[in-house]
């Protein structure tokens, strides 16, 4: 089974930035001129990352830059990196849906990609067409999916429904079909993207397991990108760490990836973060820097977090906090400045807002916290769930106030609680 | 589920290259796909008159209306001479064949824009989509040909001076022609709208002034006979001797000549070849520009 399934050689991808259409014809004639004289194409020369946070003289941008690897048949490899760091860009090249701009990749076996749920659904069309035009799309064969049919329609449990057009679906039911045709495709290889955000708890579990199933069971290759650092956990026994777009860490035990990926980024090492707060356009408040004292505490200390920002028009329904995560990317709480601060709405200006976690509560671990700022009822200016401005810490130093168990102990909490004796 | 020995089938072998062959058209693929070819035009097919009263009457309505507007501005109010013919036997003719060419034409031409959220997150042979445009078309030709049918029965039995002649023959001919003009010039401007988007805006109403330059609302006996030094333009552009032979085959009057249908040919599979080129080049990266 150590047959290589994907090997990539020398891949980069470069895009373009700014406007397109704009004076191109006289740029496409430029290229087209440098490239008929044997010359370097002048648009693509300057090598440079693909940092997102610095200007650069150059519009042309590296999404990925000279990407090796190579990938074992029945592996279940996990892609992970921050937002931009090229993870997307690798699984388009991989399902075709765009070409590299120079290096290639050969492999063997049938690639099914699954890079969004759904595609190609017509909504006037019923749960049943749409099976076929789906896995049709996907590039199934009719039979195929004949014969597989009873089976999608189970596992998505939407029997009843088959005949509705799916415009009639709930979204969760959308969503089931789409990946039940998806899931049953017969493919030597599968890409996924994260596109188990979507559907409720249990159906992720379902959906991981089906994958499971598949890399597991059936020794096919799976190819999985996830922020949900569980989920890439449970289900992937290898990884690769991207970072703006180079390779940055690789390994066949996933825990290892994990780990680096969640330590050794050098901007979530940092405690103090400076955020560029124009990006979130909005007329009330802009945020100039989240940070905490430290990057790693005890159990027993308090991690303080203060935030720094400007309002720019003072409003009663502002609501300045946080949202905490744990390592895997589970939501633990959301706090906000007006849980405590009664004051009706802060004046124009600069302001700087602090808080601290209490000791005893988070257990040996990573977290991390993501800035979460709204109207309140009305809008996020910061989606806490959707934004990169987040900053790192750690808990350790075991279970200290218990003479009888001063390790770790299990769980995410570790909140003493008071024992009393009544008989 | 599976067979768990899925790796004991021949595997296929495959590599993703910066560059490609212009030449490589992966017909083959096409042709694995071809469920899918099948299915998207029933798609087209079904979704067009879901939820309608009229269903797929809808499809006889448009050339019938316009059909009686032509009749009575062009025939009637500006008096064009339509060769003998009766009026509306002779618009619709040019009606039916003209729509089309120039539903495929701009079907096609719009195929990128159109279906970017598709093409974006799956790979299939992009090839399919043009193709889907021009098959689900014919479908609606189909019912087009049948509502002309039915009009030439009327006036057939209500004694009216046509013949059919034996160019009739040559319809399949005639339909493959506009089918591919089509896909080939459709192809060659989608390439081009998905960087440039002037083009979009052109296609538009440059559907509409070409329909002008072919021998639709006229015949071309009397274009050349009203602007003799002007005429080539008429003669030259490829949909006319399409157009005229299919009228001549149904009706007996048109200019019908071997060397202008060899020319609609060779212009096609020229534009056809350009097309498929471009079409598959641009296929690639489209994704990052559109």
């Amino acid at each position: 089974m150590s047959d290589i399934a994907i090997k990539v050689e020398n891949l980069s991808k470069a895009y373009q930035l700014g406007q397109i259409g704009t004076g191109t014809i006289s740029r496409d004639l430029e290229r087209w001129y440098a490239r008929i004289r044997g010359k370097e194409d002048p648009f693509l020369r300057i090598g440079e990352s693909n940092d997102q946070n610095t200007k650069s003289a150059s519009d042309i941008v590296w999404s990925l830059k000279d990407i090796n690897f190579e990938i074992e048949q029945g592996d279940a490899v996990g892609i992970i990196g921050r937002n931009g760091a090229g993870k997307s860009t690798l699984l388009k090249i991989l399902s075709k849906v765009t070409a590299p701009t120079t290096g290639k990749i050969s492999g063997k076996g049938r690639i099914a990609s699954l890079l969004e749920v759904g595609t190609g659904f017509h909504p006037e069309l019923s749960g049943r067409e749409n099976i076929f035009l789906n896995g049709a799309i996907l590039g199934m064969r009719k039979k195929e999916i004949q014969r597989k049919l009873d089976e999608i329609v189970d596992f998505a449990g939407i029997e009843r429904y088959l005949d509705t057009p799916v415009k009639r679906y709930s979204s969760g039911m959308y969503v089931r079909l789409a990946f039940a045709v998806a899931a049953h495709l017969e493919s030597e290889i599968l890409i996924v993207d994260e596109v188990l955000a979507v559907g409720d708890a249990e159906f992720q579990k379902k959906c991981l397991g089906k994958m499971g199933e598949v890399s597991k069971g059936q020794g096919r290759t799976v190819l999985f990108v996830s922020h949900n650092m569980g989920a890439v956990k449970q289900l992937c026994n290898s990884g690769i760490v991207l970072k703006n777009g180079l390779v940055s860490y690789k390994s066949d035990n996933i825990s290892e990836v994990i780990n680096k990926y969640l330590t050794t980024d050098d901007r979530e090492l940092s405690n103090s973060l400076n955020i560029d707060g124009k990006k979130y356009k909005n007329q009330y408040f802009i945020p100039l820097m989240i940070n905490t004292k430290k990057t790693s505490y005890s159990l027993k200390e308090e991690v303080e977090i203060s935030i720094l920002g400007e309002v720019l028009e003072p409003n009663s329904s502002l609501q300045i906090g946080f949202s905490l995560y744990d390592a895997d990317g589970n939501n633990l709480l959301w706090s906000f400045h007006t849980d405590t601060i009664t004051q009706n709405s802060f004046p124009k200006g600069k302001i700087k807002l602090t808080t601290s976690i209490t000791p005893y509560l988070l257990n040996e671990g990573k977290y991390y916290i993501s800035l979460g700022v709204a109207i309140f009822n009305q809008f996020w200016i910061i989606d806490p769930d959707n934004n990169n401005d987040r900053i790192y810490f750690e808990i350790n130093g075991g279970f200290d106030f218990s003479n009888f168990w001063t390790e770790k102990r299990p769980g995410i909490l570790a909140k003493k609680f008071n024992w009393k004796l009544e008989k | 589920m599976d067979s768990p020995n899925i790796y004991g089938k021949e595997e296929q072998k495959w590599t993703i290259d910066a560059k490609s062959s212009l030449l490589n058209l992966k017909l083959n693929e096409v042709w694995a796909y071809r469920d899918l070819l099948v299915l998207l035009v029933r798609r087209d097919f079904v979704s067009f008159y879901k939820q309608t009263i009229l269903g797929p009457l809808w499809f006889f309505i448009q050339p019938l209306f316009t059909t009686i507007i032509f009749t009575f501005i062009f025939g009637n109010l500006a008096g064009i001479s339509t060769d003998g013919l009766p009026k509306p036997l002779f618009y619709m003719a040019g009606i039916t064949a003209w729509n089309y060419f120039a539903d495929c034409l701009t079907k096609t031409s719009s195929v990128f824009r159109d279906n970017a959220g598709i093409f974006g997150k799956v790979y299939f042979p992009r090839l399919i989509m043009p193709l889907s445009i021009v098959v689900s078309n014919l479908v609606r030709f189909g019912v087009q040909m049948l509502l002309f049918l039915i009009l030439m029965a009327y006036y057939y039995f209500t004694g009216a001076s046509f013949n059919i002649s034996w160019a009739i023959s040559l319809f399949p001919v005639i339909v493959l022609l506009m089918a591919l003009l089509g896909l080939g010039a459709g192809m060659i401007i989608s390439a081009m709208t998905t960087k440039y988007r002037d083009l979009a805006f052109l296609i538009g109403f440059g559907v509409q002034l070409l329909m002008y330059a072919t021998t639709v609302i006229y015949p071309l006996s009397e274009a050349i006979k009203k602007y003799p030094t002007y005429a080539w333009i008429i003669k030259y552009n490829p949909m006319t001797p399409i157009i005229e032979t299919f009228r001549y085959g149904f009706l007996g009057e048109g200019s019908f000549s071997w060397f202008s249908l060899a020319y609609a040919m060779i212009v096609t599979l020229i534009l056809l070849i350009v097309g498929t080129i471009i079409f598959n080049k641009v296929e690639r990266n489209f994704v990052d520009t559109v």
